[in-house]
């Protein structure tokens, strides 16, 4: 038999948030490599965060990501009021829940009407896509928009928002502010719910992985904003033992690092492990809504997260006016936080997973050190895996449905490179 | 005390006059020549006071199409990144033809401002007119300020909005008087 080598490269455009590869290098019917590439530049956060103040940390992060600046905020917060020894009051944690409710709405919208859809529709794009199903793209644009108007409202404005700080917030919305919002987000548990039953019937291939699942599990809440971090493989620790058990590497073809736990290798994090170690914590809605599009009390096919997303995004919707209903504006915005020294460690559910972050500070507050895990540095080696086996399983496909395969099962982890991946230019090679 | 949450005139959300035409100024104010779209939206409102409504924006597209909403004539400037010389103008009218992809450099999750105005064209949601003028960048990187080269870019894209409002406002004739 003569030897036969197929390579699938995938070059990306430039871009200011990521820039991301792919290569697959398959000889004689057998995946040889297979290299999730993210060669943009590093960008030195953590460094310059050294000699900052404390208070600072939560605007200075956000800036890391535009799609989820909440999550940089939050973790950011925690991290501090840990070193700090202070405990915010239900108040502002519920007011925070409802500022991040708005950035998981914005972010999963965006992510599966905006990109991952078309890949199961056929389509090279949105645009495309937007052309044959004007209402559904509608659909998702007012979707959307209730998440970023919700961020507005609670934020400041709907990226970057600025009304966060270290120990709560500058200024809490009175509770009439939230009146209009809230019909709107009645209206979102509606579309939601259409999104569920629309992206259930999706073509999916038949494909599932043996996760390690991590995320974070709070008795008696879906996890977003606290809670201890958990696996499906018996882990169960502090946010402050974090650096215990997980490790960052570096390998050659990646700027970012790879998070692995310590004993095991690879996990994975996000909407399908959430969904998975917490979907009894769903709420009434959004467990009916899971059921009818017949996903089961843990899903491991990588390919149905945009089911998950979308039962995420009801979840978020019905979980705002929740906590709009309850809401009572705290009375001060936020709590005092004089700073001492010490390390803080902070964990919350970013759309795309656990972010973790860790500072030292001093006695005044000066940061000595910080550590930031994102998402999708902790999902790289995951997303390898699962590249590796879906190739292997999928040799028979002709090069172009090889390619797009590939390209969707980049996408099932809404990675911050995806934006590259709807623009690679893909060349398969066959020697 | 200050209020934390002052809302912005040149945000979306803040409402305008539909005899008006509007500016949306595109871009970072944080990576220099990017900036140009921004830079050229307040001269504009400084230039065109009473006349125009001008808002900023980062480029991210499901916002540009709610921004423009509405409105007539829609001018849009934002920094290009496509090999030209520094400063270069480029004009499209973008109810008659393609903006080129790829155009514009920065976009969230690739999906910008060349994005927002074809999926705009596929829901049936474009301006009555829209008018987009690109501004060749030449330095990206992180910092304030412009390049000279696209500073003189600025100052043509400013004259020749200036000159697409005077045709629109003419073309619509004598407006009733503002209450």
């Amino acid at each position: 038999m003569t030897s036969r080598t197929r390579t699938i490269k995938v070059d990306a455009l430039a871009r200011v948030e990521g820039e991301g590869a792919l290569y697959v290098k398959i000889k004689d019917d057998q995946v040889q490599e297979v290299r999730l590439r993210i060669y943009e530049p590093p960008r030195f956060f953590e460094a310059f965060l050294r000699g900052r103040r404390y208070v600072e940390a939560p605007d200075l992060t956000s800036r890391i990501c535009g799609i989820c600046p909440v999550a940089y905020q939050m973790s950011a917060c925690a991290a501090m009021e840990d070193a700090c020894g202070v405990e915010v009051d239900d108040r502002i944690r519920a007011l925070r829940r409802l500022l991040y409710c708005g950035e998981w709405i914005e972010s999963h919208v965006l992510h599966i009407y905006m990109l991952h859809a078309p890949d199961f529709l056929g389509y090279a794009g949105v645009i495309p896509m937007a052309r044959d199903h004007p209402q559904v793209v509608e659909r998702g644009l007012r979707l959307k928009k209730v998440g970023n108007d919700l961020m507005t409202l609670i934020g400041g404005r709907e990226v970057h928002p600025i009304n966060e700080r270290v120990g709560g917030f500058y200024r809490a919305p009175a509770r009439r502010e939230f009146t209009a919002i809230a019909e709107r987000l009645r209206w979102a548990c509606d579309a939601a719910r259409e999104t569920v039953r629309w992206v259930a019937t999706f073509p999916c291939p038949e494909f599932t992985q043996d996760y390690e699942f991590v995320s974070l599990r709070q008795p008696g809440e879906y996890p977003i904003d606290r809670g201890r971090i958990v696996s499906d493989h018996g882990l169960d620790i502090d946010v402050r033992d974090y650096g215990d058990h997980f490790a960052e590497e570096h390998v050659p073809h990646s700027n970012a690092l790879h998070s692995r736990l310590q004993t095991r290798g690879a996990y994975c994090v996000g909407p399908l492990a959430r969904y998975s170690l917490n979907a009894d914590a769903l709420s009434p809605i959004a467990r009916d809504a899971a059921r009818e599009a017949g996903l089961g009390a843990v899903c491991r096919n990588p390919f149905q997260s945009i089911v998950v997303r979308a039962v995420e995004t009801l979840y978020a919707c019905d979980e705002a006016l929740r906590l709009i209903d309850a809401y009572e504006p705290p009375d001060p915005p936020a709590a005092d936080v004089p700073p001492r020294a010490g390390t803080g460690h902070g964990c919350t559910e970013a759309p795309r997973g656990i972010l973790y972050h860790r500072y030292t500070i001093d006695d005044e507050g000066g940061i000595a050190d910080a550590t930031i895990v994102p998402p999708t540095s902790q999902n790289q080696a995951q997303i390898e895996a699962d590249l590796r086996r879906l190739v292997q399983a999928s040799l028979a496909l002709p090069n172009d449905e090889l390619t797009w395969r590939c390209e969707q099962a980049v996408r099932n982890y809404d990675p911050c490179i995806s934006c590259a991946t709807h623009f690679l230019t893909l060349h398969i090679e066959r020697v | 005390m200050r209020d934390a949450l002052p809302h912005a005139a040149h945000r979306a959300g803040v409402a305008f006059h539909p005899q008006r035409a509007l500016v949306i100024g595109v871009g970072n104010a944080y990576r220099r020549d990017d900036a140009a779209g921004l830079v050229a939206g307040r001269r504009l409102a400084a230039a065109a006071a009473g006349r125009v409504t001008v808002r900023e924006a980062s480029g991210e597209g499901a916002g540009l199409l709610d921004a423009w909403e509405g409105a007539g004539l829609v001018i849009l400037i934002d920094a290009v990144h496509s090999g030209a010389r520094a400063g270069t103008v480029r004009r499209v009218d973008a109810r008659a033809e393609a903006v080129p992809a790829g155009f514009f450099r920065y976009s969230t999750h690739a999906f910008g401002v060349a994005e927002a105005v074809e999926l705009g064209r596929a829901l049936g949601r474009l301006p009555d007119r829209l008018i987009v003028f690109g501004i060749e960048g030449k330095d990206f990187t992180a910092g304030v300020g412009l390049s000279p080269a696209v500073e003189r870019g600025v100052a043509r894209v400013v004259r020749r909005a200036l000159a697409e409002i005077d045709a629109d406002a003419a073309r619509r004739g004598p407006r009733p008087q503002e209450g």
